[in-house]
């Protein structure tokens, strides 16, 4: 039975105040993705899509706590890491126009 | 199925704060991206908001399963670590990349006319 979830208490503050803190982050990421559709040019883009994995991995990291599971933390940490590499070498290639340097 | 280990309540307010800061300065950060005008202005606003955002965030996601798990839990210093690490790298190669764009040009130089650079 050590799987039973640790859930905050429902109705208490921090329950209430997470839920907060999620709408906040959803907003967060609804406005980075309407840059990520608008951006006049591609290097806005690539920032806008920067800012939603960074945001993305907070939502994550919140709904982690919320459901009481530890298992969001190693998606939030495989996120953190391909979202970085995927910024670089995608600033890279507006760069040099050319991925094999 | 009720919590395990109930948190105490000042606990309760401290990390529901912090996450609600988090969220309050990702928030002011993808505003500062939609509404500044130029990339270099927009490159500034969620580089520093969003990373401050995550780490409050992650600071109350380390304090709610320290208080209520077994011990003491810190792995999610290695994501801020990674984090506060890597923003100033991608955002550097960001401008890099923009300084190359067709439609953003260099911002002009407040000492005087240009010079031919490279």
């Amino acid at each position: 039975m050590n799987a039973a979830p640790n859930v905050p208490a429902p109705g208490g503050p921090l329950d209430l105040l997470l839920g907060i803190a999620l709408l906040l982050f959803a907003l967060a990421a609804l406005l980075a993705a309407w840059r990520l559709l608008r951006g006049p040019e591609a290097v806005d883009r690539i920032l806008a899509l920067d800012t939603l994995y960074v945001t993305s991995l907070a939502l994550l990291v919140l709904l982690g706590m919320r459901l009481g599971t530890e298992l969001y933390f190693e998606v939030a940490l495989v996120i953190a890491m391909l979202g970085f590499v995927g910024t670089v070498v995608m600033s890279k290639f507006l760069q040099t126009r050319d991925i094999v340097e | 199925m009720s919590a395990m280990h109930a948190l105490p309540l000042w606990a309760e307010w401290a990390i529901g704060l912090l996450a609600v800061i988090g969220g309050g300065f990702a928030l002011i950060g993808t505003i500062g991206l939609v509404r500044l005008r130029d990339f270099y202005m927009r490159l500034h606003a969620p580089t520093k908001a969003s990373t401050l955002g995550v780490g409050c965030a992650l600071i109350a996601s380390m304090l709610y399963f320290s208080l209520t798990g077994r011990g003491i839990v810190l792995h999610e210093l290695a994501i801020t670590l990674f984090l506060f690490v890597t923003a100033p790298v991608s955002a550097h190669l960001l401008a890099k990349a923009a300084m190359r764009g067709p439609r953003s040009p260099r911002p002009p130089d407040p000492a005087g006319p240009d010079l031919p650079l490279r």
